[in-house]
């Protein structure tokens, strides 16, 4: 395979990372909202943990996109 | 269709010389003026603006007063939700930071272009948010080794870790703390720019479809015009809530620094 194509596939596969970080980041908000509307007396008190799970959640679908980045204009 | 000029998402982040200063350099080093610093000016300057709006001091607020007690109010809680009341004095540092980020990014969202000024997001690159996240990494050294001295590395390990596992969460601990800077930076700069590329491929498929004809227009022109409206709309909110991540992941590590969890 020419390095040129095994580069664009790689790019493609590190796409999946991000549909990866999708599922995550919908599986924060979705537990959130799901706890949130149980009890919505508590759910005020916890957006702050509620962003940094998200931020956890989504700099690693960020990371996969840096990656397919390197991958396609640095290496 | 492969032989049209090929649209490159990459070309707007390219930071260039400005007002002829190309050659300026200090040190052997070049510190042209270029589109960055142009636009981190301009952020500055509408922030001073819209702080100077609302510090009238009037007993009954009006709405530009209001809008800016919501935004130091806003940090103003966070701050003392997640550092307690030694986090009050870390409220400018912190305030000034989350407004220069939110003005940045909202600032390179708008569509000036359309009026031939192309506006350029400078939080877009590693080097600007790199420098924002040393800042904030450095602060919670200074404040951590001035305030517990060398104590300070009792944050690496946790209260009630059994006496075999200290080594490994030692090392654990001190590169989770390590990568904190550049995962700091790295998101910022990765989540605007991302949105700025996929607002640029999406405005080629517009663009492409249209010059390919009328049915390729109604197929790939239109409905790639409709999402990109939606995505913009996605962008703004992007925009607030990594400035709002930013800050919230420094207030942690100050909590960190004044507590030593």
């Amino acid at each position: 395979m020419e390095p040129a194509s095994a580069k664009l596939i790689g790019a493609g596969l590190a796409a999946i990372g991000a549909g990866m970080a999708a599922i995550g980041v919908g599986n924060v908000f979705g537990s959130f909202l799901e706890s949130a509307l149980r009890n919505p007396g508590a759910a005020d008190g916890q957006q702050g943990r509620l962003f940094i799970g998200f931020a956890a959640a989504e700099l690693l679908g960020l990371l996969s996109f840096v990656v397919a980045m390197i991958l396609i204009f640095v290496a | 269709m492969a032989t049209e000029a090929k649209v490159d998402p990459m070309h707007q982040f390219t930071i260039e010389p400005l007002f002829g200063t190309d050659h300026w350099a200090l040190g052997g080093f070049n510190i042209a003026f270029t589109n960055s610093a142009l636009w981190m000016l301009i952020s500055a300057v509408v922030l001073y603006a819209f702080m100077l709006g609302g510090m009238k001091r009037e007993l009954v607020p009006g709405r530009w007063q209001m809008m800016v007690e919501t935004m130091t109010g806003f940090i103003e809680n966070m701050l003392s939700a997640n550092v307690g009341k030694e986090g009050r004095k870390y409220l400018p540092y912190v305030f000034s930071l989350f407004m220069f980020i939110l003005f940045a990014n909202l600032l390179g969202l708008l569509p000036l272009g359309l009026v031939g000024v192309h506006p350029f997001t400078f939080t877009s690159h590693f080097t600007a948010t790199g420098v924002l996240a040393i800042m904030s990494f450095a602060i919670v050294l200074v404040v951590g080794f001035w305030k517990h001295g060398f104590h300070f590395f009792s944050l690496f390990v946790p209260h009630g870790t059994p006496l075999p596992m200290i080594p490994l969460i030692f090392v654990i601990e001190l590169v989770s703390f390590l990568v904190r800077p550049f995962s700091l930076g790295l998101r910022l700069f990765v989540a605007m720019m991302a949105g700025h590329v996929l607002l640029e491929v999406l405005s080629s498929f517009v663009i492409g479809g249209a010059n390919a004809g009328a049915f390729f227009m109604g197929l790939v022109s239109i409905p790639s015009f409709i999402l990109m409206v939606a995505i913009c709309a996605l962008e703004i909110l992007v925009a607030g809530i990594q400035a709002y991540v930013f800050a919230l992941l420094t207030s942690l590590y100050i909590n960190d620094a004044e507590h030593l969890h």
